[in-house]
């Protein structure tokens, strides 16, 4: 469906900076407020703006049937597949913003909290719009410096600022590797707009350079997305973090990664044009295989829940790179890559609520390790029904949309050929029932360890309680509903292989 | 639309159980499960299915409905429910064990029951899928969705080892159907372009028609068979057979007795269930070639199971063993490949779930009163506990195959189908059978032995509590049992087995013509 005027496609994106202005001047006229709820209520009601107009768009249409709107000379594509995206991040964004309504109590600034949420998602959603290496670089700065200092942001807990400091260098360094990368790309091609440098790099003589162009880029994906080699800031990150900042970076910023991952290397760098610099559809294959394997045996040897799940996102990032490691031209290529992005989509709620629903831990000050979940189920069953469902749909059980998105990338690697790809996945997905019935068993099976007044004493934080019940439902509600978006992710697929 | 009304009945009952309080969630659950079991009793009554669900053209399948769900790549996944002669018996055998059971937890179970009471419930829509999906998908689904409510019934209302019994069980059946999975894709893979759905029928009819080629350096012929001894492991495990069920008593033992029972009485039904739909009428042909190894795995398991119920002490592990014996005649029956094998098979699924539901029921209203199971730890409640006696003694002797019990009928099916079959030359099956007889006689003697024990003889029990009758309604699941028992024992052909052949002579049809699978034929 097209849409008139063009830049009315950025409707979304529009509304997160219209509502991160809201919060500056909200912030302005009255500095040292801390109502709490009608800040949240500004940023969620922002978000939730942002995620219903882009499920609107992406139902009806917008950027598919007609083919990609391109904005401002092809600096901003609005596609189907930017438009998922956007829908994870605007949704991730939302519980987020509902779930910090109580974790954010006693803190100072908060204002400032939900406008750098806001701020951030608005640039990850460009992230997802970016047609130009130029756009990717400008959005994802955008997307990275709100989250360094989100990620510091309990400024007199030590934990945390030391991980947004390692959280910060550590993409510092990426950032100017990646920076590096495009200008090495931009020397090659003369050009930065993803298509035109698609069509100046076929057939170059300066593959070498080329090359090391684009393994550069790939490693600044790699940090974006924590995959190996570049993951290790991830576990300090989450473990550090507010957890519904963890829930927010292991989510939402991830997905980014992946979403500007997938389009630079599908668009700008096709892999008939570049397989004599750099076969990147074999280093992904390595990196995939990587990144699941050593992100799920070192989560099962955790005893720190944040710290497993935050390994295991590394374990979750390594499957969604199947998207672009299948891409080896055999077969029917859009199953594989399109069911990378649904695994985005169903991720971002059963990931987002696991981490949420350690904020409910943290809020009660109940610990951090297994142990100290114990019994919980007899204080919080209905929060406890809800993790339960997050850790096995995470796990590849049939009880959430992880599910469905893992068996069609199972499904994606056996038609492209590399069915040993999906032979891994399967073990990593088996292995990681493990640690993640760890958390379900001590919850509902273990014994409480008079651990739990603390529950009592705090009471139930009803934000939170609605963003981890409202991610539980959607998580199910994507098993039997799936259809809504795979039909659409398929399609955005096949739209720009 | 009314399968999909009793799975709706049982989700939406399970929900509202749980957030219930806790003193009205066992009345509230009986009361909503009588609704999936009238509803199961009506279908029962107008099931109108002459055919096999998974063999096209072999007649009609009952309550049959089909909806588009998903499209992935190659694949529509569609919803597909339907019951036949074969899927209709353990519908109705489960929505009559859960009511049952149910009733049976009011004594046991005093701890978090609104949780108990609506995992039960969400158990129940589960199984019910299990047995009426037509579509692999959908029914993963159900099958996986059984093994998460088992296993927090086990670990969190467990007895002492309840911790290590749930993990066994989780890890085995989870690890049993990733092998299953693998089998079963490598089918789908192997038949590659000849599929677009991966509707049961659609597979089952191609496999039928030969069209299952090389995948990779495997040929068809030797996928066939490894497709199907993936498959034959996997489901092995939940039947259980020997080597592979070690998780079972474990399991039983500690899982709190209701649950039991539906853990023998229904959930060890959809191993058996899944090898007759999957292995033994989409591959035939394999079947029929490997015949020997698979009477030979089923005998093992009916003696053995046998012989390690003559070694215990504890009434339930008695019973459990006894449950691995009898599942290995199901094994026997369906390997025979005769109506009467084949259909004796699917009748002892169903009878087996009511003896063993029968028999489990009654442990476990002694150990409610005495609070040991063990036989040496009391003799002589007979008088003192005349009803829970009777019942006793009558799940043994249904056990032991006394005629006019509908374990009679099942094994006299069985037995006088696999010496018919011809599938193991020089009366192969012949032998077998007769091996397989003296699996009956074992556990007949050790019933009869546990029970002169610890119900007849002088009164003797140590422990503090007072030894009565139980409460009417521990009783109730009790007789109900006996009167079904009594009653398909009766008339076993115009309850179930009428319906069962029309649904298992197309698969027996069959004949040679199946024989000929893979490869170009």
């Amino acid at each position: 469906m097209a849409i008139t005027p063009d830049w009315a496609a950025m409707a979304p994106v529009l509304v997160l900076a219209a509502f991160a202005l809201i919060l500056f001047i909200v912030d302005s006229i009255d500095p040292d407020s801390t109502n709490n709820p009608l800040l949240a209520g500004i940023a969620a009601l922002g978000s939730g703006t942002a995620m219903i107009v882009a499920v609107v768009y992406l139902l009806s249409g917008v950027g598919q049937t007609d083919g990609a709107i391109s904005l401002y000379g092809g600096q901003l594509v609005v596609d189907g597949m930017s438009l998922l995206f956007i829908i994870i991040f605007t949704s991730v964004a939302t519980l987020v913003h509902v779930g910090s309504i109580d974790y954010l109590a006693d803190q100072e600034y908060q204002a400032e909290y939900y406008m750098l949420v806001t701020l951030a998602t608005l640039g990850m959603s460009l992230m997802a719009t970016a047609g130009s290496l130029a756009t990717v670089f400008v959005s994802l700065e955008l997307a990275s410096l709100p989250s360094y200092a989100l990620v510091a942001f309990l400024k007199n807990n030590r934990g945390s600022v030391e991980a947004g400091l390692k959280y910060f260098l550590i993409g510092a360094l990426a950032s100017a590797i990646f920076a590096y990368g495009i200008s090495l790309v931009y020397g090659v091609a003369g050009a930065l707009n993803l298509e035109a440098v698609a069509s100046a790099v076929t057939g170059t003589e300066l593959a070498g350079i080329l090359g090391v162009g684009i393994l550069m880029i790939a490693m600044g994906f790699a940090f974006k997305t924590a995959s190996v080699p570049v993951h290790f800031w991830a576990p300090e990150a989450y473990e550090g973090a507010p957890a519904p900042i963890s829930a927010f970076i292991s989510s939402a910023s991830k997905a980014a990664g992946f979403v500007v991952l997938y389009r630079v290397f599908v668009v700008a760098f096709p892999i008939s044009a570049v397989a004599s610099a750099i076969d990147w559809v074999l280093l992904f294959q390595v990196l995939a295989i990587v990144t699941m394997t050593i992100g799920n045996f070192a989560a099962a040897t955790q005893e720190n829940v944040k710290r497993m799940l935050a390994y295991s996102s590394i374990g979750q990032a390594g499957y969604v790179l199947i998207g672009v490691a299948a891409l080896t031209g055999v077969g029917d290529q859009s199953l594989a890559f399109g069911a990378g992005m649904l695994h985005m989509l169903v991720y971002g709620f059963m990931n987002t609520g696991a981490f949420l629903f350690i904020a409910m831990g943290e809020y009660w000050g109940i610990g951090r390790r297994f142990e100290d979940y114990n019994g919980l189920a007899t204080k919080a069953p209905v929060a406890c029904v809800a993790m339960t469902v997050f850790m096995f749909s995470l796990a590849g059980l049939p009880i959430g949309g992880g599910f469905l998105s893992k068996y069609f990338l199972l499904l994606g690697t056996v038609s492209a050929g590399v069915w040993w790809l999906g032979a891994v996945l399967a073990i990593n997905s088996a292995l990681s029932l493990f640690y993640y019935s760890r958390v379900v068993k001590a919850m509902w099976i273990e014994e409480p360890n008079g651990n739990l007044e603390a529950v009592d004493r705090r009471g139930y934080p009803s934000g939170l309680y609605a963003a981890v019940i409202v991610a539980g439902v959607v998580t199910v509600l994507l098993l039997p509903a799936i259809g809504l978006f795979s039909g659409t992710a398929f399609d955005a697929a096949a739209a720009l292989l | 639309m009314l399968i999909e009304l009793l799975v709706a009945i049982c989700l939406l009952g399970a929900g509202v159980v749980f957030f219930l309080p806790d003193r009205f969630a066992p009345k509230a659950s009986l009361g909503i499960s009588l609704a999936p079991l009238a509803v199961s009793l009506y279908m029962y009554a107008v099931f109108d299915g002459t055919g096999n669900a998974l063999i096209d053209g072999s007649g009609s399948i009952a309550f049959e409905s089909m909806a588009e769900w998903i499209t992935v790549g190659p694949y529509a996944l569609n919803w597909h429910m339907g019951l036949d002669g074969v899927s209709m018996p353990l519908v109705l055998l489960s929505t009559v064990l859960v009511p049952l059971a149910i009733l049976a937890s009011w004594t046991p179970i005093d701890d978090r029951e609104s949780q108990f009471y609506g995992l039960v419930l969400f158990m129940e829509a589960a199984l019910i899928g299990v047995f009426a999906a037509l579509d692999f998908f959908v029914w993963f689904v159900f099958w996986e969705g059984v093994l998460i409510p088992m296993y927090f019934l086990i670990g969190v209302w467990g007895g002492p080892r309840r911790k290590y019994a749930a993990i066994k069980f989780f890890v085995y059946t989870n690890v049993a159907s990733l092998v299953m999975f693998i089998g079963f894709f490598g089918l789908v893979f192997g038949l590659g372009d000849n599929i677009t759905t991966l509707d049961l029928p659609a597979i089952a009819g191609a496999l039928r028609a030969g069209e299952l080629a090389a995948l990779g350096p495997i040929g068809p012929e030797l996928l066939a068979v490894l497709a199907f001894f993936a498959m034959f492991v996997g489901f092995g495990v939940k039947v259980p057979i020997v080597p592979f069920h070690t998780w079972l008593p474990d399991a039983h033992v500690e899982a709190p007795t209701p649950i039991s029972v539906l853990l023998a009485g229904v959930l060890l039904k959809m191993g058996t269930y899944a090898l007759l739909r999957f292995n033994f009428t989409m591959l035939p042909g394999v079947a029929q070639d490997y015949a020997v190894f698979i009477a030979a795995v089923a005998v093992i398991s009916v003696i053995y199971g046998a012989m390690l119920a003559l070694a215990q002490q504890d009434l339930k592990r008695i019973v459990a063993y006894s449950s691995v014996s009898s599942m290995g005649y199901v094994i026997l029956g369906l390997v025979a490949y005769t109506t009467y094998g084949f259909g004796g098979a699917t009748f002892q699924m169903v009878a087996h779930g009511l003896i063993s539901g029968l028999m489990f029921a009654c442990v476990g209203v002694i150990y409610n009163v005495t609070h040991t199971r063990m036989v040496g730890d009391m003799s002589g409640l007979a008088d003192r506990m005349p009803i829970t006696t009777g019942a006793f003694v009558a799940g043994a002797f249904g056990y032991a195959g006394l005629p006019l019990m509908a374990g009679f009928a099942a094994e006299f099916f069985i037995f006088v189908g696999a010496f018919q079959s011809t599938v193991i030359p020089n009366d192969g099956m012949a032998i077998m059978t007769g091996l397989a007889m003296f699996g009956i006689v074992i556990v007949a003697g050790y019933l009869l032995w546990a029970m002169q024990r610890s119900l007849f003889g002088p009164f003797s029990y140590d422990g503090d509590y007072e030894i009565r009758e139980a409460a009417r309604h521990d009783v109730v699941p009790l007789l109900t049992l006996i009167v079904l028992i009594v009653a398909l024992g009766t008339f076993p052909n115009d309850i179930f087995f009428d319906m069962i052949q029309d649904a298992i002579n197309p698969v027996i049809d069959m004949g040679d013509v199946v024989l000929d699978y893979g490869g170009g034929a």
